[in-house]
């Protein structure tokens, strides 16, 4: 099935529907400029833009809904922003409505969130800011018509996660985080840069509506490279190998933000370019898809073999949040029905990873801010409410029968089985290590002794952290049964990501699910003996070579230090060198060259008239002896 | 007729010119470009016959003008730096210089 | 309305009255005064443009030395329009940064502020100069009163860096007359009037020399790699307003001429040596940021940092491609409000603490948040942050290369990668870790500097979100240029529909 027309404005809630973006664009202004002046009031101000965002996005969703499916889309121009290149505009579909409701819902659960958690932070208002700053450039990056106004929001959650991941700057370790983020998601917005410019040379435009439909004419190269960089894009900012590195130190930032920025929305930006662009520049056939799946299955057991081995809680679930993107961007290069489980499991991860990570952080408040879980144990009776929503979330991840995971997981896995027996059976060798790293943090957790020291008091959070951490974990539970049973997600996404008319039906008990199932069981069975029937000691042991290659992040930061880091050191003294003392150098040289001739010519000047009088004679002889010269040839 | 006077003015040149180069004291120097000067003004009298016109006369009239404005301030010089210096050797008065 | 000659008028009387005013607080508050009422002029004259009437409007030409056909002749098309809008926004803004700049100097705090007036005039004559010998006339009389800002209010080196970036500009300028008399000569017009010598040298040949003649002093003026050096000197040891003025306006007079001169006059040669100034341009591109990593000094960072942003601007020029010179001449026109912003506020916290070098802060953001927050912001503009004015206009710079030249463009690319780098990094050794102990009782922008840094980043984020208004007052008249170039666009691989 082709993707649809696009249909001009229809007015309604949807012709208003940039209020998504400017409502909490206006909030971060209102804040940043406010200053201290709002402090009182900043976060409530905080929450209300993201509600508001939230409400706008589910009425637009529901005015959608009264459309046929193949008139779900529409185009919303704003203004005329670079002429002759592009416009401001948004395209509301499907795919980007489910987008805005997942950033605008988790987002505005994890504002509520954050009105506790940072209560005791003097800058909570700036907080609320970047946060708001970044709810709004995520609806710009899902809701643009075109590949300029999305490249604006791309950059614009960068900068978001790069305040947020440094928030607490005074730290270096954050600042030096913050910046290795915002760096490394530079190389990839390279990639998707050039890709633009491709993309504008061959096709004449940018806007979606314009270029996808065309895509066949181009050539296979043109498209094969437009693909490959687009995935450049893609890599940087979901954090996908080679460009994973700055995932794990984003967790520097406070623990709301790793939720919404680095788990729930942010990081799966790269998964909606390359659904977006899918239909043109992903086919399923293509290398550059073929690209995308190794990238998605490399990532995905990579970011699972470092959660295996982190005692810091926070990079245990970064390392998970790594390895389901890897699952996602799996999904998302196996054609139209990995789109749909790509988007499905996007969804259901947005929930469930934003409730381990909130759980985490509620942990952590009621621990002194402790992250190494080796000085967590037998919190379970201590804060029930966590746990149990905790719980939820690592059942869900994990894909027990019937909650969340199970389905949107399995769907990917089946649907790679299909697709290529290596990929798929990789794919279920992720999942059992996501069994055993997931269990391994929930025993280290709310199992076993109590290791912390005297002076922790642990204690349940306020309301306002576990109420969003119970909606959180009910949507965890439910939402995949709800999503993917009958199809409902692929019937809606139908139209904005070409699916075929024929869907496949999916199997709640299958082969290639029980074998998963075995396999993840076997990872929780296996992290029970090391984890929760032993003691966990409280200083990591040192561990064979492989949990160092884990802990050490598979020497991901060691190889970019070599190749990348150290010989730009070199490269930038070499150049300053040789910038001071060649090239100025040479013009210093220059200047000394004509200022020394001079001082010995002037020399010459010695002050006995004698001399001047002996030059003007040889002069006039010389003179003279010319002119004889001359008139006599 | 006439080459006989230019030899001699050629001769008063040179020793003239050669004084100026070689010698130290200024009025001796001084004598020496007055010795040139002459020289040049026996050249264009001579000239002046030869052709039978009076413009090289003026001429050598003129030199003469300008020899003696020339003495004046000349000499005034060189008894300025004398009495400053107690000496009248040109090589003494070498603080002009680089 | 004579608006042109008004403007200059206006600045010349004010500086020559700044000159005679006794008290100093009266002398700032008479420059500062003179310089909102030229923009408020140039704001008018602005409004009465239109975009797409004649090229040239605003026509004044009298004869000067008639018998060399020298003309007093001024107008301006929408590219002379826009940076001349840029210098009367500037100049107030630097007028109220400059504030106590001046106090330390060699000579008196009025004679500062007369010669930003002086200097002003300059500006908009040598943008709106139509006749070739006019302005050469101001370019080179431009370099003066910026010798003396330099050389007598100026750093430690101030003396070096004075002389070394007048004589580099007159080697250049020298050049560039030996050029101008050789255009008029042999061309055999009579005329100095620039539209009258479009097109009058048609041997190519002759071209390529004399479009070296100007080239090179545009290189220097720019300035293009690797005759770059001066700047870094020069932007360090100027005071903080005076080096705005220098690598915001001066130095956009370089890309101008490029622009307006080299291409239209010289069309043939500039094809001929596109190849050699696309290298030069990619390669400042490039090194420029990669030395501006590697600087120690805020000022000299910030400096090789418009290198590398000159490199993009001359790239653009060069690609003659319509998004490449319209977003060339808004670059000229960003990177002076981007630029101006992270000098100042260098300049502010040069100020506070007493040094260039970056190890002397750290934690700076803790104590003085607005100051760092304004820092910032505009160090994102200098990144070319979506939303913010530099990447539109870098966007339009890197698209309008590749669509000629793919492979210089993407090489330029990198420097966005660069450029996040040096940036963040000089953010972070400056603001961010805990605050350095000679940096904990640093107060935060006072009211002063609030006025200056609040105009400067609003207009980074205005045109960043609205670069419609002054693109269509810069398209036009590029368009017109690449005529006379007589260029063709490259047209997409897939044709649009109905063409």
């Amino acid at each position: 099935m082709e993707p649809a027309e696009i249909l001009s404005n229809p007015g309604g809630v949807i012709g208003v529907s940039w209020l998504m973006i400017a409502l909490p664009l206006l909030g971060a202004a209102v804040l940043l400029l406010g200053g201290r002046r709002t402090d009182k009031w900043g976060h409530f101000l905080g929450v209300l833009m993201a509600l508001a965002s939230f409400v706008v996005a589910a009425l637009v969703f529901f005015q959608m809904l009264g459309f046929a499916p193949a008139e779900r889309r529409v185009s919303v121009p704003l203004y005329a922003f670079i002429p002759g290149v592009a416009d401001l505009g948004l395209l509301i579909d499907p795919l980007s409505i489910s987008f805005a409701l997942l950033i605008t819902g988790v987002g505005s659960l994890i504002h509520i969130y954050s009105i506790g958690y940072m209560s005791h932070d003097t800058d909570r208002r700036r907080f609320f800011a970047y946060l708001n700053l970044f709810v709004a450039a995520m609806l710009l990056l899902v809701l643009a018509d075109n590949y300029v106004a999305l490249f604006i929001g791309w950059e614009g959650v960068g900068l978001a996660s790069y305040l947020l991941i440094g928030f607490w700057q005074f730290k270096p370790s954050a600042a030096t985080a913050a910046k290795k983020a915002f760096v490394v998601n530079r190389v990839g917005d390279f990639g998707l840069l050039i890709a633009i410019f491709i993309v504008f040379t061959t096709f004449g435009s940018v806007a979606f509506g314009e270029v996808f439909p065309k895509a066949g004419e181009a050539s296979q190269g043109t498209l094969t490279a437009i693909g490959l960089l687009l995935l450049l894009g893609a890599c940087g900012k979901s954090a996908q190998l080679p460009l994973q590195s700055w995932l794990l130190d984003a967790m520097e930032g406070p623990t709301p933000v790793s939720a919404l920025i680095h788990a729930a929305t942010m990081v799966t930006a790269g998964v909606y370019l390359v659904v977006r662009s899918g239909a043109a520049f992903f086919p399923g056939d293509g290398t550059a898809s073929l690209v995308v799946t190794i990238v998605g299955v490399a990532t995905l057991l990579a970011g699972a073999i470092i959660g295996t081995a982190k005692d810091d809680i926070k990079k245990a679930l970064a390392g998970s949040t790594m390895s389901q993107i890897g699952y996602m961007m799996l999904a998302a290069g196996l054609g139209p029905v990995g789109y749909a489980f790509a988007i499905a499991h996007l969804i259901t991860h947005g929930f469930f990873k934003a409730n381990l990570f909130l759980g985490a952080g509620s942990v952590m408040h009621g621990m002194n801010d402790q992250v190494d879980m080796r000085r967590y144990g037998g919190l379970r009776t201590l804060m029930p409410v966590t746990f149990i929503t905790f719980l939820v979330g690592y059942l869900a991840i994990i894909g027990f029968p019937l909650l969340s995971g199970y389905f949107t997981k399995d769907g990917i896995i089946e649907t790679a089985m299909e697709h290529n027996a290596i990929l798929g059976w990789l794919a279920v060798a992720g999942a059992g290590i996501t069994g055993f790293y997931m269990s391994r943090v929930v025993f280290m957790t709310f199992f076993g002794e109590r290791r912390w020291d005297k002076d922790v008091h642990p204690h349940e959070s306020p309301a306002v952290m576990t109420w969003p951490l119970i909606v959180l974990a009910a949507g965890s539970a439910v939402l995949g049964a709800y999503l993917v049973l009958s199809n409902r997600l692929m019937v809606f996404l139908g139209p904005a990501v070409g699916l075929p008319e024929e869907l496949p039906a999916f199997h709640v008990v299958s082969p290639v699910g029980l074998a998963t199932l075995a396999l993840v069981a076997a990872g929780a069975g296996y992290a029970w003996l090391k984890y929760g029937r032993q003691e966990v000691p409280v200083v990591a042991p040192r561990g064979s070579f492989l949990t160092t290659f884990a802990r050490r992040d598979l020497y991901g930061d060691a190889l970019n230090e070599a190749l990348f880091m150290r010989p730009g050191q070199w490269l930038t003294r070499l150049a300053v060198w040789f910038d001071n003392r060649g090239v100025d150098g040479l013009v210093n040289g220059l200047a000394a060259t004509i200022g020394g001739t001079s001082g010995r010519l002037r020399r010459i000047q010695t002050g006995y008239v004698r001399s001047y009088a002996l030059s003007i004679f040889v002069g006039a002889a010389i003179l003279a002896g010319a002119w004889f010269v001359v008139g006599t040839l | 007729m006439t080459t006989h006077y230019l030899i001699l003015s050629a001769l008063l040149f040179a020793i003239g010119g050669i004084g100026v180069l070689v010698r130290r004291n200024a009025i001796v120097v001084f004598m020496c470009v007055e010795l040139m000067l002459n020289a040049c003004n026996l050249a264009f009298v001579a000239f002046a016959r030869q052709h039978g016109n009076i413009e090289g006369q003026v001429i050598a009239f003129f030199v003469m003008i300008v020899a003696a404005a020339e003495v004046v301030v000349g000499l005034a010089i060189i008894v300025t730096i004398f009495r400053t210096r107690r000496s009248a050797s040109v090589d003494d008065a070498s603080l002009l210089k680089y | 309305m004579p608006w042109l000659s008004i403007l200059m008028g206006v600045s010349v009387l004010g500086a020559l009255g700044v000159a005679f005013v006794k008290d100093d607080r009266l002398a700032k508050q008479a420059t500062l005064a003179v310089s909102l009422v030229v923009l408020a002029l140039t704001v008018v004259m602005t409004v009465q443009f239109s975009p797409n009437g004649d090229r040239f409007q605003f026509v004044e030409t009298y004869d000067w030395i008639p018998a060399f056909g020298v003309h007093y002749g001024v107008a301006v098309d929408g590219v002379a329009l826009v940076l001349i809008l840029l210098s009367a926004v500037l100049v107030p803004i630097v007028v109220l940064a400059s504030w106590h700049d001046a106090e330390a100097g060699k000579r008196s705090v009025r004679t500062y502020f007369s010669l930003l007036l002086v200097l002003e005039a300059m500006m908009i004559g040598v943008f709106a100069a139509t006749d070739i010998f006019l302005f050469y006339v101001f370019f080179e009389a431009m370099l003066i009163p910026m010798y003396f800002m330099i050389g007598s209010y100026g750093g430690a080196q101030r003396s070096y860096a004075a002389v070394k970036f007048l004589l580099y500009s007159l080697f250049g300028g020298l050049l560039m007359l030996v050029a101008v008399i050789a255009l008029y000569v042999i061309a055999g017009k009579g005329t100095f009037m620039f539209p009258e010598l479009i097109g009058a040298i048609k041997d190519p040949t002759t071209q390529k020399w004399l479009f070296l003649g100007f080239f090179i002093a545009f290189a220097i003026k720019a300035p293009l790699w690797p005759f770059h050096t001066w700047l870094p000197d020069a932007a360090a040891q100027a005071p903080a307003g005076a080096a705005v003025l220098l690598v915001g306006v001066l130095d956009k007079v370089g890309t101008y001429g490029m622009l307006r001169f080299c291409l239209e006059l010289f069309p043939e040669a500039s094809k001929w040596a596109t190849p050699v100034v696309i290298a030069l341009s990619v390669i400042g591109i490039v090194y420029g940021a990669i030395v501006a990593i590697g600087q120690t000094d805020i000022k000299r960072l910030i400096a090789y940092t418009s290198i590398s942003h000159f490199g993009f601007i001359a790239m653009g020029v060069f690609a003659m491609t319509s998004n490449g010179a319209s977003g060339a001449t808004l670059y000229m026109v960003n990177h002076g409000f981007s630029t101006g912003a992270l000098f100042l506020i260098a300049g502010f916290l040069i100020y506070r603490r007493g040094s260039h070098f970056i190890e002397d802060y750290g934690g700076v953001q803790k104590v003085a948040p607005v100051l760092a927050g304004a820092f910032l912001v505009a160090g994102l503009s200098g990144l070319s942050l979506p939303g913010l004015n530099s990447f539109v206009s870098e966007f339009m710079v890197l698209l309008g290369t590749y669509e000629r030249y793919a492979v210089p463009a993407v090489i330029a690319a990198t420097g966005v990668v660069l450029a996040a780098l040096y940036i963040l990094w000089m953010y972070q050794r400056t603001m961010n870790g805990p605050t350095a102990e000679s940096v904990r009782s640093m107060p935060d922008l006072n009211i002063r500097e609030r006025w200056v840094v609040a105009p400067l980043l609003v207009l980074i984020i205005v045109l960043g979100l609205f670069p419609k208004p002054l693109l269509d007052v810069i398209n036009p008249s590029v368009k017109e240029t690449l005529t006379n170039v007589s260029v063709t666009h490259p047209a997409p691989a897939v044709a649009k529909e109905g063409q």
